[in-house]
């Protein structure tokens, strides 16, 4: 089964990205996550997103195009990525997204994907 | 009384007042729609009238009934619904009588991991039933979906009842291996077993203390057998490093440099005096092993020093006894400061890959070894593997520590 991995951070974890002191650990546990997801033999795809000011939402709406700076919504928390996993069971998958760094600070939600 | 004593006090009452209910009802779910019906209606009374001065029996009347009238309703069989309104009766004369009724919580715990339960089922079963945990509660620290955890405790009551699950002591001569069931699924409540290679704190799954609790209710409700006394003596040594395992930082600390200043002396003495009188019976097990295990890293509080060939003899006997993977990855640590870090890396080894592929505590140790081996290039795959497969960020701190301090090619 196919499960998305959605990996919700705040502006702290946005910031540590590229914070000198903090930077490393950041990349570091990002790096280790994603190599235990491709040894593992689960891993089928994913990305990392640049923060969300650099998002453009647009929306169609009665016939009107309305293109707008920014992420769709203003959250605490915003998408900064996401790994596309396969293993058996939602059991399986929620252990893998525990062991996701943004679930300690963030949040991390788990979904099904649509099998097409 | 600490406020999580306090609410497991409360939860006493409830436990007990299922269990009775259930014991003779033969129905869990129902028996816990009925009790908590009854709550609810003492929500309502209490204040109003004043709380009863028998509030247990009161309790227990009002859910006796809702049970009676819940089985009219079923068209339960004539009989049997006028046997079940005879028992309730007597029991609630007993009640009434004493202010007090027979405790059946062992026998609950004997349900809860019955053969015919699947084991994955059983300590939530138990945490639901004996502490009155909601299921929601239970799914994160199991980290299932709530609404999996729901149907799954749903779907295993309605076996019980089904398959006419007995709610009795077992024979003395199934009493040994149905008591291990029950201690493995209280084990499984407090968390990953040991604690000095995996770096796992078993309070943040939150049931440490209710594990303990439940350890604590064996022990009282069935004196005198040595792995009860095992399986409490080894939560309670795991739990006196509790203050020990993070620095003022918030870092991971591991077993070998905690600051014994820090470990609870009121909880190893309870442990030792429980491993004591747990050995006089002469019938070794698992659990009284892996707490003599806990007891020897104890002594460096006294001694100053790890006896570490000790340890690799304790574990070679757990080995024997329970096979799994924290034993053989704790038997290559002791074994590693035993007798030499090679001897440690050769029973690592051996562990087949598919076995340690997702086992955290695996990479942990292989890198802690290769890198005091001088391998460094292996010492940092290893290290960054064990980083992507840790929870706690304390522990990524640690590892990321020990990669850094790795230099970078051997």
């Amino acid at each position: 089964m196919k499960f998305t991995i959605l990996v919700y951070e705040n502006e702290s974890d946005f910031s540590a990205r590229s914070d000198g002191a903090r930077k490393d650990a950041y990349w570091g546990a990002y790096r280790a996550y994603t190599q235990a997801l491709t040894e593992a033999g689960i891993m089928v795809g994913g990305a990392g997103l640049e923060p969300p000011p650099h998002a453009t939402t647009i929306r169609q709406r009665n016939g009107k195009r309305q293109v707008q700076d920014g992420p769709f919504a203003e959250t605490k928390e915003q998408l900064g990525g996401y790994y596309v996993i396969d293993v058996p069971s939602l059991d399986k998958a929620l252990e893998w997204a525990a062991r996701c760094p943004s679930a300690a600070s963030g949040a991390v939600e788990v979904r099904p994907n649509l099998s097409m | 009384m600490s406020y999580a004593a306090a609410e497991l006090a409360a939860r006493s009452s409830y436990g007990r007042l299922l269990a009775y209910l259930a014991a003779w009802s033969r129905d869990v779910t129902a028996a816990e729609d009925a009790l908590g019906e009854a709550f609810l209606e003492a929500v309502d009374a209490w204040p109003r009238a004043g709380v009863p001065e028998k509030p247990e029996a009161w309790l227990l009347a009002v859910a006796r009934r809702r049970l009676v009238d819940v089985a009219r309703h079923a068209k339960v069989e004539d009989r049997a619904s006028v046997a079940l309104r005879l028992v309730l009766d007597r029991a609630e004369q007993e009640a009434s009588a004493k202010a007090m009724f027979p405790d059946e919580r062992l026998k609950l715990l004997f349900v809860c991991a019955h053969p015919a339960i699947d084991e994955a089922a059983r300590t939530p079963l138990m945490l639901q039933t004996v502490l009155g945990l909601d299921a929601a509660r239970i799914a994160s620290a199991f980290l299932v979906a709530p609404a999996t955890m729901g149907q799954r405790l749903v779907r295993v009551k309605a076996k019980i009842r089904e398959a006419g699950i007995h709610f009795e002591i077992p024979e003395p001569h199934e009493l040994p291996l149905r008591l291990a069931s029950v201690l493995d699924a209280i084990y499984a409540a407090y968390g990953s077993g040991w604690d000095d290679v995996t770096g796992a704190d078993p309070r943040r799954q939150g049931l440490a203390e209710e594990a303990i609790w439940l350890g604590r209710l064996v022990t009282r409700l069935r004196p005198g057998e040595p792995e009860a006394q095992g399986l409490l003596a080894l939560m309670l040594h795991c739990e006196a490093r509790r203050g020990a395992r993070r620095d003022a930082a918030g870092v991971y600390v591991p077993l070998t440099r905690q600051d014994v200043a820090l470990w609870s002396r009121p909880m190893i003495e309870e442990a030792e005096g429980l491993l004591t009188a747990a050995s006089a019976a002469q019938q070794p097990g698992r659990f009284q092993l892996e707490a003599a295990i806990q007891s020897v890293h104890a002594q460096r509080a006294l001694t100053g020093g790890t006896d570490w060939e000790a340890i690799a003899l304790l574990y070679e006997g757990l080995i024997r006894l329970a096979p799994t993977i924290g034993a053989q990855v704790g038997y290559a640590a002791a074994l590693a400061e035993a007798r030499g870090d090679e001897s440690g890396l050769a029973v690592l080894g051996v562990l087949a890959p598919e076995v340690v592929a997702g086992y955290q505590p695996y990479w942990a140790l292989s890198a802690h070894l290769l890198k005091r081996l001088g391998r460094a290039g292996e010492a940092r795959q290893a290290y960054v593997r064990a980083t992507g497969l840790s929870e706690d960020p304390a522990v990524r701190e640690f590892l990321r520590e020990g990669f850094d301090t790795a230099p970078e090619s051997a």
